[in-house]
């Protein structure tokens, strides 16, 4: 997966598990990945696959059931794992790594001018900004991303969804971190808003050279901005690769099967799905997680598949490759 | 109603809540136990009769089981009754040929540490013109007689030793400790075998006369008695049944109501609702308890017109806005839009999709309603406001704080009624709690 | 059971407004949701009305199911005005809604969610019900029955519970479905299956159907016709290939164009995006609506008379003064 470019973040074994009435919850089960500086990786997989948890097992925005929480995270040669709560708290939220979470525009404070909470963002993690520089850069994030300056006194709901959404963009990109984690951006917003704001998302990439980390169910507007891609089900990571690579020519049969059943605007193809559900994250079977649901499974596919590089540089976890 | 069953079954899992069914297990076995051995009119008639029913009660006794404690041995009542126990011997003499003589010798045993509180005789005597003449003898264990008497005794006459003034002097102190008191020890009655002797003239061939000797104890039944002589477990008996069906019935009778009206506002909306959501506010701007004591002086403190006021209070409340704010969120819900689509009329959306929606939200607090109005009632005659024909609990408790119950220490008085006020609470609340946590599982802890 | 060909439903010059009041008296104006729509359905046709949130398709839906009162204009079906035939109207009609577990009561199990249209309408003997309650689950493959008929929604799974949704709009043997989104809340995998068992259904019971979607990309695999809705009005009509190949109004184009296929090449270009929001059905814009955001805008026409429909090509609508 990785070319030529440095790696920013890397992902080794993380497991997030959750304590529940009915058990344990493998949400995310021994995750490995590296992001390179700059780059866009878009993490796909249906609902129930554990890659939201992904998103907060990396922020280490943990609820109170959890069980089991470890592994390693490493940026800029520490392991964020190994630190305190209170210095990842200091040092790596919004200052290493920004949140753009799930439902975030409805999630503005309507009681405080939409400028001021972008401002407060930057004024929280950083010492030594007065509240005159602090709206200075909030003015030149709004122009970034596309929000008319005067809507810098204006509150939450006098702004349209895309407006908001931008907003909340602009609060994970004024403190100018090298990476931004994104869950499910813009599956709240019409087409054409949604086509806007990835307009915005792919420009300030290239001005900003942040690296994205996007999360999303939406297979078609992922392609927009992937550039590195992985496939999750149920809690594990089944493919990883090229964007190139997967979009085209997926390996995993989770993958070409999940590629299959996406329909397609502009050339007539033959839609499949996949006939049963995920398994339960609560004990989940032993073996390949995909084979019960798979076409082409086959007797090695009782013991846990291992995580085959290709020559094309990319990993797949399945035996048919091993 | 699988939900409701699948529901108990949880509650089963909370410790409290099983404790609390348990106790208000007991409180309905004892209510029907109550219902059915003492009926409603009986009770009634009862409670309200005063000295014709309950006069061989002592005034104020204690409980029986005080005396189960060590060191306390107390007097319950004795009777002794001429015309039924054996151990009485009857005589009558002929003098001459109008006189006859008769003499009813009634003895007893008395062991107790306690001087009894009262000293009566209870005559009936059979003639037509002319009274019996009587005298007493009494006679304590180690051998002294007291002779006192002299009177004309009539028909059906309840004669006071203890009152007799003449016997007070003689004795240097009130009949019922001199004629007990250990001429050893002034403290103690002295114990052992009594006899009252009562030597009667009968002026008429036919006429008779047999006693009835009670020796009033400090002790009388499971909760003693109060003021009115009256035992205080009847009061305590009835008063679980009444207030467990005023609670239920004010709980369910309130819940339904605002149920139905939150709904309906809720469903209509437009000036319905607008005049709902207004009279509600006038209501929760006055003050509940202030009201209920004006109608009760004003108008008729019965218990089921208070039922029907505290009712009344209750629906129009803050509970119809909760309700509402409920109703108008499921209101919008996709499956209500559904029923309209496949033409379900209001009345049906109301009674069989919202409500059923918000039933289990309810029955917690349904639940936690029912102490509530318990205690309300309780209040309300405490206030003397409670009805004043039916033996309550709180009708006990405006007795005995009447009547002084805390100052001359009769503390048994307050502290039973209470007591069953309390566990009331306490089961139902914990029930109640516990079905909290059921039906809103973000209570739970995970 | 069939029915014959013909027309199902004719929408006349359809508007549907709710007034909008301040401090619950005071009238401020109306939101004009659906604000001059005529088109109509045969037997058998099944037609997608697409549009992004707001545009109005919802209530378009809702006033041709009879849940929203028509301001003004006409919703005929079968000939007959939709008053006209009372309380049996809604038997004729099938609901499938976008959220599969709020459609279904949680406190009732299948067997009496799908009994109920039949006892509200009064329709079928306790045995015929039962039977009626079997075949309908059989459609759509949620067996065996026997399994699934004392289960609860919250039992199912999103894709069950939309086919139970379907279900129950089958029950009464309606002549037309209309789905508001029925697959945008169900994972990718499962659109198609729902899709496909709703196209199925479609055919052998020679329903009419309006499907109403956000999502372009799945119309290709279900109906014969689209329409594109825009602020309230319908501003092209055609056959789905005639439509994805030759997009007709501006607003058509840049929803196509906006909308990506799963290509890797989308993270390399910048897409053309008309700039702006659609406008507010309060007040809505003179003329054409979309002219604030059309890059073929000319002045001092769209901005001030409202466009009708053309039809530049036979059986292709546009209403936009381009192709006058």
């Amino acid at each position: 997966m990785r070319t030529a470019t440095e790696t920013l973040l890397k992902v080794e074994d993380l497991k997030l598990y959750f304590r529940t009435t009915k058990g344990v919850v493998q949400a995310v089960d021994g995750v490995s990945f590296e992001v390179g500086k700059a780059r866009s990786v878009v993490v796909v997989g249906e609902s129930g696959c554990g890659k939201s948890s992904l998103a907060k097992a990396i922020l280490r925005l943990l609820p109170r059931n959890v069980h089991t929480y470890s592994g390693h995270i490493y940026m800029d040669g520490v392991d964020l794992m190994s630190l305190s709560d209170e210095e990842f708290r200091r040092n790596v939220r919004w200052v290493k790594i920004s949140y753009v979470a799930q439902g975030a525009m409805n999630s503005l404070n309507p009681v405080i001018k939409v400028g001021e909470q972008v401002a407060e963002a930057l004024l929280i993690h950083t010492d030594g900004v007065t509240r005159r520089e602090a709206l200075e850069r909030v003015q030149e994030v709004f122009r970034f991303v596309g929000v008319p300056l005067d809507f810098i006194d204006r509150y939450a709901f006098e702004l349209s969804g895309g407006m908001r959404q931008r907003v909340v963009i602009a609060m994970a990109l004024i403190t100018h971190p090298p990476l931004i984690i994104l869950d499910e951006p813009t599956s709240a917003l019409d087409v054409l808003t949604q086509a806007n704001i990835m307009n915005s998302l792919k420009r300030i990439k290239k001005e900003m050279k942040v690296a994205y980390f996007l999360i999303t169910h939406d297979i078609a507007t992922s392609s927009e901005l992937a550039e590195d891609a992985i496939v999750m089900y149920a809690g594990q990571i089944v493919e990883m690769g090229e964007a190139g690579h997967f979009y085209l020519t997926p390996k995993h049969p989770y993958s070409e099967m999940l590629m299959a059943s996406v329909p397609t605007l502009r050339e007539d193809k033959e839609l499949r799905f996949i006939p049963g559900q995920p398994p339960s994250l609560i004990n989940p079977p032993t073996g390949c997680r995909f084979a019960p649901r798979c076409p082409k499974r086959f007797s090695m596919c009782d013991s846990e598949p291992p995580m085959v590089e290709l020559a094309d540089g990319r990993k797949v976890k399945c035996h048919l490759y091993g | 109603m699988s939900g409701f069953l699948s529901g108990l079954r949880e509650l089963t899992k909370y410790r409290s809540a099983v404790l609390g069914l348990f106790i208000i297990g007991i409180f309905v076995v004892v209510a029907v136990y109550a219902v059915v051995k003492v009926p409603y009119s009986e009770a009634k008639r009862l409670w309200r009769s005063g000295e014709k029913v309950w006069r061989e009660n002592p005034v104020n006794a204690l409980p029986a089981w005080v005396n189960l404690f060590p060191g306390i041995n107390l007097p319950p009542n004795i009777v002794v009754d001429s015309r039924k126990d054996k151990n009485v011997q009857k005589k009558i003499i002929s003098q001459s040929a109008t006189l006859r003589k008769a003499e009813i010798v009634l003895p007893f045993e008395f062991d107790y540490d306690g001087f009894p509180k009262e000293l009566t005789v209870h005559f009936f005597t059979r003639y037509k013109r002319t009274k019996p003449f009587v005298l007493f003898h009494w006679q304590t264990p180690d051998g002294r007689v007291f002779d006192f008497g002299n009177v004309q005794i009539s028909q059906d006459q309840w004669y006071g030793i203890s009152l007799d003034k003449d016997l007070a002097a003689s004795l240097g102190g009130v009949p019922e400790r001199g004629l007990f008191v250990d001429p050893h020890n002034p403290d103690r009655p002295l114990k052992g075998e009594y006899k009252l002797t009562i030597e009667a003239y009968l002026f008429e061939p036919d006429a008779d006369i047999d006693a009835r000797l009670i020796v009033y104890g400090q002790v009388h039944g499971i909760a003693g008695t109060d003021h009115l002589r009256r035992d205080i477990s009847l009061g305590l008996l009835w008063g679980i049944p009444i207030a467990l069906i005023f609670g239920v019935l004010a709980a369910l009778g309130t819940m339904v109501s605002t149920l139905i009206i939150a709904a309906i506002g809720s469903w209509f909306g437009g000036w319905v609702d607008g005049l709902i959501q207004r009279l509600t506010e006038i209501r929760m701007v006055l003050p509940t308890l202030p009201i209920l004591i004006m109608i009760g002086v004003f108008y008729s403190s019965s218990i089921w017109v208070m039922l029907g006021a505290v009712i009344l209070l209750s629906i129009i409340s803050g509970a119809i806005k909760t309700y509402r704010a409920v109703f108008l969120q499921e209101k919008n819900a996709p499956y209500i839009e559904a029923a309209r689509s496949y033409g379900a009329g209001s009345l049906r959306i109301i009674f069989r999709y919202l409500v059923p929606r918000v039933i289990p939200w309810l029955v917690p607090g349904f639940v936690l309603a029912i102490p509530d109005m318990v205690f309300l009632e309780a209040a309300l005659a405490v206030l003397g406001l409670g009805d004043p024909v039916l033996p309550t609990l709180g009708k006990v408790l405006d007795d005995a704080f009447a009547n002084g119950a805390l100052y001359h220490g009769y503390y048994y008085w307050v502290v039973e009624p209470s007591v069953i006020l309390i566990a009331m609470g306490f089961s139902f609340s914990m029930v109640g709690f516990a079905l909290d946590r059921i039906f809103n599982p973000r209570l739970r802890e995970i | 059971m069939s029915v014959e060909n013909g027309t199902l439903l004719a929408v006349e010059d359809l508007h549907t407004w709710f007034e909008v009041r301040k401090w619950g008296f005071v009238h401020v104006g109306y939101v004009r949701a659906v604000d001059g729509v005529t088109f109509s359905l045969d037997q058998g046709e099944a037609v997608t009305v697409v549009g992004e949130s707001g545009c109005g398709k919802s209530t378009l839906a809702r006033t041709i199911l009879g849940l929203y009162p028509p301001t003004k204009g006409e919703v005929r079906f079968l000939g007959k005005p939709i008053k006209a035939w009372g309380r049996r109207y809604h038997s004729m009609l099938g609901y499938v809604q976008q959220d599969p577990y709020g459609a279904l009561p949680p406190f009732m199990n299948l067997r009496r969610i799908l009994l109920e249209p039949m006892v509200i309408n009064r329709i079928g003997t306790k045995r015929e019900r039962e039977e009626r309650i079997r075949q309908v689950l059989e459609e759509v493959k949620l067996t065996p029955v026997e399994d699934f008929l004392g289960k609860f929604p919250h039992m199912l799974s999103g894709g069950q519970q939309q086919r139970a949704v379907i279900a129950r709009s089958m029950v009464l043997n309606p002549k037309m479905i209309v789905a508001d989104e029925p697959v945008s809340m169900l994972d990718a995998s499962v659109r198609v299956e729902i899709l496909q068992l709703l196209q199925g259904i479609q055919k052998a019971h020679n329903l009419g159907v309006i499907y109403i979607t956000h999502d372009l990309s799945t119309v290709r695999y279900f109906s014969e016709r689209i329409f594109v809705m825009y602020a309230a009005k319908i501003v092209e009509k055609a056959p789905v290939k005639e439509l994805l190949g030759n997009p007709l109004h501006p607003y058509t184009k840049a929803l196509l164009a906006a909308i990506p296929d799963p290509d890797p090449e989308n993270a390399k270009v910048f897409k053309e995006v008309p700039p702006g929001e659609p406008p507010s059905l309060l007040r809505p814009p003179t003329g054409c609506r979309f002219h604030p955001r059309c890059p073929h805008k000319i002045e001092g026409l769209c901005d001030r008379e409202v466009p009708p429909e053309f039809e530049p090509m036979p059986g292709h609508f546009a209403s936009c003064w381009l192709y006058r």
